[in-house]
């Protein structure tokens, strides 16, 4: 046991390293730009003075290191610096929006995970025959458009011609409810709205199928591929031959070991929302972290780009670790020291 | 008498994209109630499609023509529903494997398989009762800490012991037919050996039919009453083991019999890879 | 080859694909020829005949200043593939460069290089690809910069696991043995089997770059107006929501036709050439 909580540790010690390294990346990055970033912010009409003031806060005028230097200082301390854009803390801007794409893509997984894995075990038991067919090329189809594509089809299908959803945004705007975590799932059950529930529920169907209409496939497609291999192990056979039922092999025998291998993908494919979901969010107007982002990329507002990616790099490696442990309960090797993660 | 398991004139061939290959050419065979019967071949003989044609699992694969009777306890199981024929398997006929360790389901405890075998017998079975029917089975095969046993992986058990659950759950049930497919081959020589005797005295006081496929003569002359000798899909000899290995008439047999390397040193004799004389029609023992 | 032959027959889909993707292939080859009103790539104005719905002359309509959707989405194909082509034509060597030395070479070449890779994988992708483009000025040639900074990674992992494996086996220390200098090792002996997954790979990511371009592109930040892209039309489309439909879903449709035919190819390759762990 003392083994594996050392292997956690030692992973999260080096995603803190990979944190760190994101970090100097980006703001590397944000800082070769052509041009005076003071300038950008101000606008043409900004006198000299104006502009170097404000290049003197940000510490521009100093060498790259120096301003990296002042950069880890202020994060250690939980200041990410101000927005150009929202002229608010960065930190605030993110704790606004990002709630609203932590539900979207909460949802989304939860819909990857109920909905693809299903998908791929009647796709393997039923191998060969149609069951098989139409899964891999609905799963096939689904991962070769842009979620945005996919968004632009439902929205069309859904809330124009049958509408059934609404067409934007998260909730409607007869209602009111007091911001408590930013959770429209909490917030309305916190306020006792269940009609509120009901319609921000209803509002985010569509976004989070549009988001994970792709990772769907790619979980079915890959569920599939994992149990069709474990379908030719000894193991298998002995259950066939012992008349287990066909349903219970499929669901239980044959999918538990299946799932390891899938596990870290499935993790990947998740993670990967972070990045859809810009695409999605500007589709059905979802004021979400990602918009912010695509918003301040635009505006070269280097804090807010910073900060964003930083956290969303963050949560990519939140996600990695969370499978790495699921990886761990799951494979009863591991758990008893057999083999190494 | 009744035979417990008939089989007459199976024939197994495959659809390929290069054809139609034909594995088994008429093969007879048959086992009385108790009789422990070996069926002797080379790898690729046939000898473990037939094993697994009685089960029933060949006929579910896509491109497999069988044809031919198998009947069980008088039975024609070709005339059966799919579903009656599915409902044997694990109570009236189990099977065990080659490799016990990876035979057994890696991710999950060996009380949670062992539960499952017996809920075919007894469906819907509580834990506790299917603790209890395991714990015994395992003590019939001199398995003593079965609380530990029960509760470990495969992995964890050392290939011996996995032997031992796998005949333990193999004949929880009490099958009337027990089909081993080269059992112990995976093991090493002693365990084997211990493995076979406990085998041996369990399924002579369960009065259980064995089917013994194997390549081992050795085991083979032990462990069998009755011996066929199998050669590309045909039954080539068949009799009494005693009369089988002390007067081998066949030419396939004769050349098996030589190829055994012997302890007294000699080179190794080769059987070659065809000759006219294995195809002579087959020779039986009375 | 047989083999090949009756996996293909198994597998029509894979047929489908090679279909597909010739067929876009031809129409971007060939979009002088067959556009109707080739002129419409640039930026013309017809304001006599904007917004029309498919039909008539225009299969697929028209858009807000009166150019024919499906000439422009020929041109646009020209964008997506000259995209995919570049960005693997420069990602690819390097990837597999890089992923040759860091399995091959060991200590500090695989501590180092594994290090960045994992630094790049660990942002996901668009995000990167978005975080390059926010500081260059978007346009075509900083798109596949972007695109291209983004890619070498999954090639270097994928290579330096196959090497990993691959080093312990006989051939290369028969090469070794024999005097063979680290480089002909790398390049000679252990390349060549870990081509079928990079082949694989490169099929299945000519679908993915072109997904990705249009993702870019879709938030603007690809080619500029008014070269055609698929993204951007979808994205320029995305206002005229819901009434005027077409100027959204059909280059969208485009799209998946395209990246569809590639994942069929990649997929058939896959079941031939079986190496993709």
């Amino acid at each position: 046991m003392l083994t594996i909580l050392r292997q956690i540790l030692q992973r999260i010690g080096m995603s803190l390293l990979v944190l760190w390294g994101v970090s100097v990346l980006i703001f590397a990055i944000a800082r070769v730009i052509p041009g005076n970033p003071a300038r950008v912010a101000l606008g043409p009409n900004a006198t000299a003075e104006q502009v170097d003031a404000l290049a003197r806060m940000l510490h521009l005028d100093r060498s790259i290191f120096i301003q990296y230097g002042f950069w880890l200082r202020d994060l250690l301390r939980g200041d990410l610096g101000r927005s150009l854009y929202t002229n608010r803390p960065v930190t605030q801007d993110i704790a606004e929006f990002l709630p609203a794409t932590l539900e979207l893509i909460t949802v989304a997984a939860v819909l990857m995970i109920v909905v693809g894995l299903p998908l791929g075990i009647l796709a393997a038991r039923y191998r060969g025959r149609w069951p098989d067919h139409l899964v891999r090329v609905l799963s096939l189809l689904t991962v070769s458009a842009p979620s945005f594509v996919w968004a632009v089809v439902l929205m069309l299908c859904f809330a124009y011609f049958l509408p059934i959803f609404p067409i934007a945004g998260r909730l409607s705007e007869a209602f009111d409810i007091p911001r408590t975590t930013g959770f429209l799932s909490i917030d309305t059950l916190l306020a006792g709205n269940l009609a509120a529930f009901a319609d921000a529920a209803h509002h985010i169907v569509l976004p989070a199928i549009a988001l994970s209409l792709s990772g769907i496939g790619q979980a079915a497609r890959l569920t599939r591929a994992n149990m069709i291999e474990t379908y030719d192990k000894p193991y298998i056979e002995m259950a066939q031959a012992y008349g287990f039922p066909d349903g219970r092999i499929a669901r239980i025998y044959a999918f538990r070991p299946s799932l390891i291998p899938s596990l870290t993908i499935i993790g990947l494919d998740i993670a990967a929302l972070l990045g859809n979901a810009f695409l999605v969010e500007a589709v059905f107007g979802w004021p979400g972290l990602s918009r912010y982002g695509v918003q301040v990329i635009l505006r070269k507002d280097l804090n807010a780009i910073v900060g964003t990616v930083l956290i969303i790099a963050a949560m990519f490696l939140i996600v990695n670790i969370i499978v790495d442990i699921l990886t761990v309960l799951l494979n009863p090797r591991i758990r008893h020291g057999e083999a190494r993660p | 008498m009744t035979a417990l398991l008939d089989i007459r004139d199976l024939r197994l061939s495959f659809r390929l994209w290069s054809g139609t290959v034909e594995v088994l050419h008429g093969i007879s065979l048959s086992i009385a109630r108790g009789e422990r019967v070996a069926l002797v071949g080379e790898s690729g003989s046939g000898k473990s499609v037939t094993a697994r044609i009685v089960l029933g699992l060949i006929q579910e694969l896509r491109g497999a023509r069988v044809s031919g009777q198998v009947s069980l306890d008088g039975q024609d199981l070709a005339r059966v529903s799919p579903k009656a024929r599915h409902a044997l398997r694990g109570t009236d006929m189990s099977m065990i494997f080659q490799d016990p360790t990876s035979s057994l389901n890696p991710v999950f405890p060996i009380l949670t398989q062992f539960r499952e075998v017996l809920a075919r017998a007894t469906p819907g079975i509580s834990l506790d009762s299917a603790r209890d029917r395991a714990t015994s089975a395992l003590h019939e095969v001199a398995i003593y800490e079965a609380d530990r046993v029960l509760a470990s992986y495969p992995f964890q058990l050392s290939g011996g012991m996995n032997q031992r659950v796998m005949i333990a759950m193999a004949l929880a049930n009490r099958p009337k037919l027990l089909i081993a497919d080269e059992p112990g081959t995976a093991l090493d020589v002693t365990v084997q050996a211990q493995t076979l005797d406990l085998m041996r005295a369990l399924v002579a006081s369960h009065g259980t039919a064995v089917l013994f496929i194997s390549h081992n003569l050795g085991v083979v002359r032990e462990f069998a009453d009755r011996t066929y000798v199998i050669y590309r899909g045909r039954i080539v000899e068949h009799g009494p083991t005693a009369a089988v290995f002390g007067n081998p008439r066949h030419a396939y047999t004769r050349a098996l019999m030589a190829a055994q390397p012997r302890l007294t040193g000699g080179p190794l004799p080769e059987i070659t890879e065809r000759d006219p004389a294995f195809d002579a029609p087959a020779e039986v023992h009375s | 080859m047989k083999r090949a032959a009756f996996i293909l027959a198994a597998n029509p889909l894979t047929l489908v694909g090679v279909m597909l993707v010739m067929l876009v292939v031809m129409a971007a080859a060939l979009a002088d020829v067959i556009a109707p009103f080739p002129a419409h790539r640039g930026a013309v104005v017809d304001f006599l005949n904007f917004n029309k719905p498919p039909g008539g002359d225009y299969l697929m309509g028209t858009d807000v200043v009166g150019r024919d959707l499906f000439s422009r989405i020929l041109y646009a194909y020209r964008i997506s593939l000259l995209m995919a082509v570049v960005v693997l034509a420069i990602a690819v060597p390097i990837g597999v460069t890089l992923g040759l030395m860091a399995g091959y070479l060991g200590g500090r070449w695989e501590y180092g290089l594994m290090r960045v890779t994992d630094v790049f994988l660990s942002i996901p992708p668009l995000v990167l690809a978005l975080s390059i483009l926010g500081v260059l000025k978007p346009t075509l040639l900083n798109g596949m910069i972007a695109i291209t900074a983004m890619w070498w990674p999954w090639y270097t992992r994928l290579v330096y696991n196959i090497t990993r494996g691959e080093k312990a086996e006989g051939y290369v220390l028969a090469a070794e043995v024999t005097g063979a200098s680290r480089a002909h090792v790398m390049f000679r002996e252990i390349l060549p089997n870990c081509l079928p997954a990079i082949v694989t790979k490169m099929t299945l990511d000519a679908g993915f770059v072109i997904l990705i371009a249009s993702s870019l592109s879709f938030l603007g930040l690809g080619v500029q107006a008014p070269t055609p892209d698929l993204g951007s039309m979808v994205a320029e489309g995305a206002r005229y929501l819901p009434d005027q439909w077409w100027l959204s879903v059909f280059p969208g449709l485009a799209i998946l036709v395209a990246v569809f035919g590639f994942n069929l190819i990649g997929d058939g390759l896959r079941d031939i050439l079986g190496g993709d762990r």
